[in-house]
């Protein structure tokens, strides 16, 4: 059985359609990376694999299970779902709304019900995991940019999904703090979770992924090992995901040709 | 830290009112984690005690009475450690302009025996009007600084605990959680719009300048509000909330607990009782 399945999904905001006819099967255990350019759809993606968002057209099914909003009513189903797969958007600010860091951390493991001894003891683990143990009483929303994506990680990877959902782990991070949250994604789990990660670093792919999906206007339009969709330069610049810029080879020599940091 | 900005430097003025408000609504959580006489009290035993208390100021009907339980709260309020010049700036002076606003006709509208004469013009204070208006002033005084001392004494997220134990509607609760959420989101956003415009702008703006600027903010200020709140409704659900609040911290009363709220009952009654 597939961890997720979608048949023919399509979703649209108003007149824009971020989603159209889109069709893929994710496996269990399996580390994927979105790919696309702003706009491509992966964002709305991962909304809808969280049943946070659902498709005017199509369906998308979790271990066989169709994801609706009727589901979503039960209480036990919502419960064992949301146990199950954990989001960290994009933007970490949306994330943080708890008076302190250790709160935050402590919001997902109250709403799930599980004991105050437990509680407290993971969100304890979690905060020295993420180096932010000595951030526990701060307010979340005055962290640094390094910081908040800590503790927006922290308060999702706290409950252990089984099923990670990623919206540009390294956005707006500098560089020290993007390597930190990439060796935490490696670490995590150990290989035996699934993790997928919405994307336009193609720097990390592979070293978060072992398959990657191209969107582009809504649908896929290439998947495959990380390597291969790198090599193929046609269809990054097809894809908006690479571009020509000047810069300075050590031989001094300045030119502009497509490629990949 | 106060800047100190120019008259009629519009953009300067309003980030500085901004942070201001930034700075109210964290400084309501960090007094609500200070000591003080109130601080440490069950967030339940605050919310039944300060809520009589309110009841007993509404249903009085001697002045004395409404000015005694005032007194009580600006005590509450000093032994808490909330100071009196934040309360007068946050609380005091806005309600005093709001009400006054509607308590200041009946000064002059409600028929009776005729107390003074508004120099220059044929406006007769009576004492009936200024029985109502006073009543009026007190009252509302006396409710916002109580409940106000609730927020600045008691942790957001324990008070609206609280609410859900005394079987406050779920989608009540719900909303007054996103409330102060989305409140904070727009002060943010708002900070960062106008900062943002700030560093562009050279020089103060006429006046016209300065209500297109208002005017444009406003509407872009409300979608992108909108939009964030959205996404952290969303945040919220994908990490299993379902509208319920959830507290580490479980209420226990201790015997200080039992104390304070003997001591509320005490006082709600004879405020009621001294009133009638």
């Amino acid at each position: 059985m597939m961890l997720f399945e979608t048949a023919r999904l399509t979703y649209r905001y108003d007149r824009l359609t971020a989603l159209e006819d889109l069709s893929l099967a994710i496996a269990e255990g399996s580390r994927v990376a979105l790919v696309g350019a702003n706009g491509s759809g992966k964002s709305t993606l991962l909304r809808i694999l969280d049943g946070l968002y659902f498709a005017q057209a199509g369906t998308v099914r979790f271990r066989g299970e169709e994801l609706t909003e009727a589901r979503f009513a039960d209480d036990a189903f919502a419960f064992s779902f949301r146990r199950q797969v954990g989001l960290v958007f994009q933007n970490p600010d949306v994330q943080l709304f708890n008076p302190t860091v250790f709160d935050e951390v402590a919001f997902g493991p109250l709403q799930l019900d599980w004991s105050k001894s437990e509680v407290r003891e993971r969100v304890g683990a979690a905060l020295d995991r993420f180096g932010i143990a000595h951030l526990r009483d701060r307010v979340p929303h005055r962290l640094s940019g390094g910081e908040k994506k800590r503790v927006a990680l922290a308060s999702v990877l706290v409950l252990d999904p089984a099923v990670l959902l990623l919206d540009e782990p390294t956005a707006a991070l500098d560089p020290r703090s993007q390597s930190q949250v990439i060796d935490l994604l490696v670490e995590w789990g150990g290989g035996a979770k699934s993790v997928i990660t919405a994307t336009h670093n193609l720097a990390d792919i592979e070293d978060i992924a072992d398959r990657c999906l191209v969107l582009d206007g809504g649908r896929v339009v290439a998947d495959g090992p990380p390597a291969e969709i790198l090599r193929d330069r046609d269809l990054l610049e097809r894809t908006n995901l690479v571009h020509a810029h000047r810069h300075k080879h050590r031989s001094g020599e300045l030119h502009s040709h497509p490629h990949v940091h | 830290m106060r800047l100190l900005v120019p008259r009629g430097r519009f953009l300067e003025r309003t980030v500085e009112g901004l942070h201001a408000g930034l700075e109210m609504a964290l400084d309501a959580e960090n007094s609500a984690a200070a000591g003080g006489l109130l601080q440490p009290l069950d967030a339940r035993v605050k919310v039944v005690g300060l809520f009589s208390l309110i009841l007993a100021a509404a249903l009085a009907k001697r002045l004395w009475v409404i000015a005694a339980i005032f007194a009580l709260a600006c005590a509450l309020a000093a032994l808490s450690h909330v100071s009196f010049r934040v309360l007068a700036a946050r609380v005091w002076i806005g309600a005093l302009a709001f009400t006054g606003a509607i308590a200041v006709p009946s000064l002059f509208l409600t028929p009776g025996d005729a107390l003074c004469h508004v120099p220059g013009l044929r406006w007769t204070i009576t004492a009936q009007g200024f029985a109502t208006a006073s009543y009026l002033l007190l009252r509302v005084e006396t409710a916002a600084t109580l409940a106000v001392l609730l927020v600045f004494t008691t942790r957001w997220m324990q008070v609206l605990k609280a609410l859900r134990i005394f079987h406050v509607p779920l989608v009540l609760v719900a909303v007054l959680g996103m409330a102060s959420r989305y409140i904070l989101l727009l002060l943010e956003s708002a900070h960062e719009m106008f900062e943002s415009r700030k560093s562009r702008a050279v020089g103060a703006l006429a006046g016209a300048a300065r209500r297109r600027v208002a005017v444009a903010s406003a509407g872009v200020l409300l979608g992108r509000t909108l939009e964030l709140s959205g996404d952290v409704y969303l945040a919220m659900q994908a990490r299993g909330f379902r509208g319920e609040v959830h507290l580490l911290d479980d209420f226990t009363m201790k015997r200080l607990d039992w104390v304070a709220l003997a001591g509320f009952a005490a006082l709600a009654t004879a405020g009621v009782w001294a009133g009638r």
